[in-house]
């Protein structure tokens, strides 16, 4: 199987789909002549030209809304964020046009969009530029919401995005743009709404998506050193989320640690505590614990940074709790 | 770069035909308007309900420019515009009423009329939000190669917005075949725009992204008709957006919490400008070039009337919604 980036696996993905589906598009900020903020369109200016590569002004609001529009017309958008900080800006569309369009018009406009770009803190980029938006966009109900942590998946989940008949969110990790991994040639789908166990284990549950699967892996490692067995299940959706892989791994392991990037006051973790409480509580040995990023806006300062964001040192703390290992 | 910012005298031979179904379908509005407000005080329609009483003559002069598969996409004051687009009255009253034989099923109200197949791509609800997703229809009508054109109607209060500017000059840039139709009737809900606007005159606004703009006269259906199907040629033969403005004025309240004129307005203004009532004027042009006589008239208002009357039945005795169409349509298939 070829090994990739996934930035390629990205640009594979939309390269494959607009070779299938005239319809399909990608506008942005710089998607074109530059090739890409973070290179993931690259070329496709060159083979699919500028009718189908659309360079934008710095207008979020404005071409997220042309985007949504034009969906409303017939053709397969790919609207491209520079990075979610920006999409903050066009919120009003993902939410008040994009997600409601199909049920407002009581089921006679469809909305086949994709809005995807890097999201998440990267390396000392300061307080605005360094956040993670899965909880807000995870919370609307007419969006589908999904966040790939690896190459393949990256490929397969951005995909089935494009090919989804509704407004589909794709946060991709901009630390994982550089990451390689195996990722099959042609036609490779992964559905929305199915979650994957990265790792085996007995012990504890480790439930991450994104950025926290390497950070998960690596803690599930250490974990090993510790004769603790981890299982690392990446949700790779959030919205569907599937919640029959959560309940089946809890209930064999009969623990759980929920790790995330973004805060955690009312995050993603919350959503899957609370799944379990309510249909695993006779399986929990412990109550469940949550890693997450420091509830403070990301400092700049790399030692301050390290200390907000969830680590692997973290979560073997919170797996530790969970298995009664520290003495408390 | 100037905009073309003129009220044009060039107005093509109005022929006698157009003007009637024009008078028409003013009138139909009308009544529907009036049934509608007399609903909402009976309590048989909720929410938000805004009433295209005074304006009339937009929706009509700029629809009958266009051609069946165009597309118009509109804010939320948009009964007008929805009935004359083709969906039937009694579809758009049911909606009103959130019956289950409404043109949305009975999900959007009066804010979200809908009729994808008729090219009436909604009623929005957030000011000047619906302006780039019009800027869209017409990327995917040229990125598709039809000739179709679409209308985004939106008022005065949207041109403060964001998504305004950023979409006008998108449609500069790319060339889009979308007619940028701002109805300024003077007020957004009680805020008189010249208290909120720098610029008043909002055609020139359309200098700033170097495109073809018209001020015009929207108590009069066959100048908006003439403005419009210039910019309909436009848009049609060279891609190229316009932006309209066309001042009008609504006669009633904001919306039906709002008392007729409230204390933003006064009501010697409002009783001003019902003088220039876009109905009463054509009617009277008609009258005196000879093509109608009072009894003609009489006899159009009152099949009109029973139409609207059983636009009214229709919705009354429609279904509700099942109960589980709460679930469907969140996601397509
Ligand atoms: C973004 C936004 N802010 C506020 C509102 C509340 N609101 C609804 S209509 C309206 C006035 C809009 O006036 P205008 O655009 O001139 O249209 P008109 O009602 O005169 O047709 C306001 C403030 C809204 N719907 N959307
Ligand atoms: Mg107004």
């Amino acid at each position: 199987m070829p090994t990739l980036t996934y930035r390629d696996a990205l640009n594979q993905a939309l390269r494959e789909e607009m070779q299938r589906d005239p319809t399909v598009f990608l506008m942005g900020e710089e998607v074109g002549v530059y090739q890409g903020a973070y290179k993931v369109s690259r070329g496709l200016l060159e083979e699919f030209g500028p009718k189908r590569v659309v360079d934008t002004p710095i207008a979020e609001l404005g071409f997220a809304g042309i985007g949504v529009g034009a969906a409303m017309g017939g053709l397969r958008p790919v609207i491209e964020f520079m990075t979610w900080n920006f999409a903050l800006l066009a919120l009003d569309q993902i939410v008040n046009s994009a997600a409601k369009m199909l049920y407002m018009s009581g089921g006679q406009i469809r909305m086949p969009i994709v809005f995807r770009g890097p999201s998440g803190a990267a390396l000392q980029l300061a307080s605005q530029h360094s956040q993670a938006w899965e909880s807000w966009l995870a919370h609307i109900p007419g969006l589908k919401v999904v966040a790939p942590a690896t190459p393949a998946d990256a490929k397969g989940l951005l995909k089935s995005a494009i090919r989804d008949n509704n407004p589909v969110i794709v946060l991709e990790g901009e630390m994982l743009y550089n990451l390689k991994g195996d990722v099959p040639d042609g036609e490779h789908i992964v559905p929305i709404g199915q979650a994957e166990i990265k790792r085996e284990g007995n012990d504890v549950t480790l439930v991450c998506h994104s950025k926290t699967l390497p950070v998960a892996l690596k803690a599930a490692d250490q974990l090993a050193e510790q004769n603790v067995s981890a299982e690392v299940l990446d949700l790779r959706s959030l919205r569907p989320l599937d919640e029959a892989a959560i309940l089946r791994s809890v209930r064999k392991t009969n623990r759980a640690v929920v790790v995330e990037e973004g805060w955690p006051h009312v995050g993603i973790g919350a959503q899957v505590v609370d799944l379990i409480q309510r249909d695993a509580f006779d399986d929990l040995d412990a109550p469940v614990q949550r890693v997450t990023e420091a509830d403070v806006p990301m400092p700049y300062n790399k030692h301050l940074e390290r200390a907000a964001k969830a680590s692997p040192e973290k979560v073997v703390a919170a797996a530790r709790k969970v298995l009664y290992l520290n003495g408390d | 770069m100037t905009a073309t910012a003129r009220s044009p005298k060039d107005t093509a031979a109005p022929q006698t035909e157009l003007q009637l179904k024009m008078l028409r379908q003013m009138l139909l509005i009308r009544r529907f308007e009036e049934k509608a407000a007399e609903a909402y005080a009976l309590g048989k329609i909720g929410g938000f309900c805004h009433l295209y009483i005074g304006q009339e003559a937009v929706a009509v002069g700029a629809l009958a420019a266009l051609k069946d598969d165009d597309y118009v996409i509109c804010s939320y004051r948009e009964h007008g515009q929805a009935l004359i687009k083709g969906i039937s009255p009694n579809a758009v009253m049911a909606e009103l009423f959130g019956k289950a034989t409404g043109c949305s099923k009975g999900k959007g109200g009066s804010m979200h009329l809908f009729d994808a197949r008729k090219g009436f791509m909604g009623g929005h609800g957030i000011v000047g939000g619906h302006v780039p997703l019009g800027a869209g229809l017409g990327f995917a009508s040229k990125y598709q190669g039809t000739d179709k054109v679409t209308v985004c109607f939106f008022g005065e209060a949207a041109v403060n917005i964001g998504a305004f500017h950023e979409t006008l000059n998108m449609a500069s840039v790319w060339k889009l075949p979308v007619i940028f139709l701002c109805e300024n009737n003077r007020y957004g809900m009680g805020t008189a725009f010249e208290r909120v606007a720098a610029v008043t005159d909002i055609v020139e606004h359309a200098c700033s992204y170097d495109m073809a703009a018209e001020l015009v006269d929207g108590m009069n259906a066959l100048t908006v008709y003439d403005a419009t199907r210039r910019a309909v040629e436009r848009a049609r033969k060279n891609s190229h957006p316009t932006l309209l403005e066309v001042r009008t004025y609504r006669f009633m309240g904001h919306s039906m919490s709002d008392p007729l004129h409230g204390v933003y307005r006064t009501k010697d203004e409002v009783e001003e400008q019902k003088a220039r009532d876009p109905i009463t004027h054509l009617a009277q042009k008609l009258k005196e070039d000879g093509v109608m006589d009072q009894a003609a008239l009489d006899a159009m208002d009152a099949e009109i009337r029973a139409e609207v009357e059983e636009a009214v039945k229709f919705a009354d005795e429609s279904p509700d919604p099942d109960p589980e169409e709460l679930y469907r349509d969140v996601l397509a298939d």
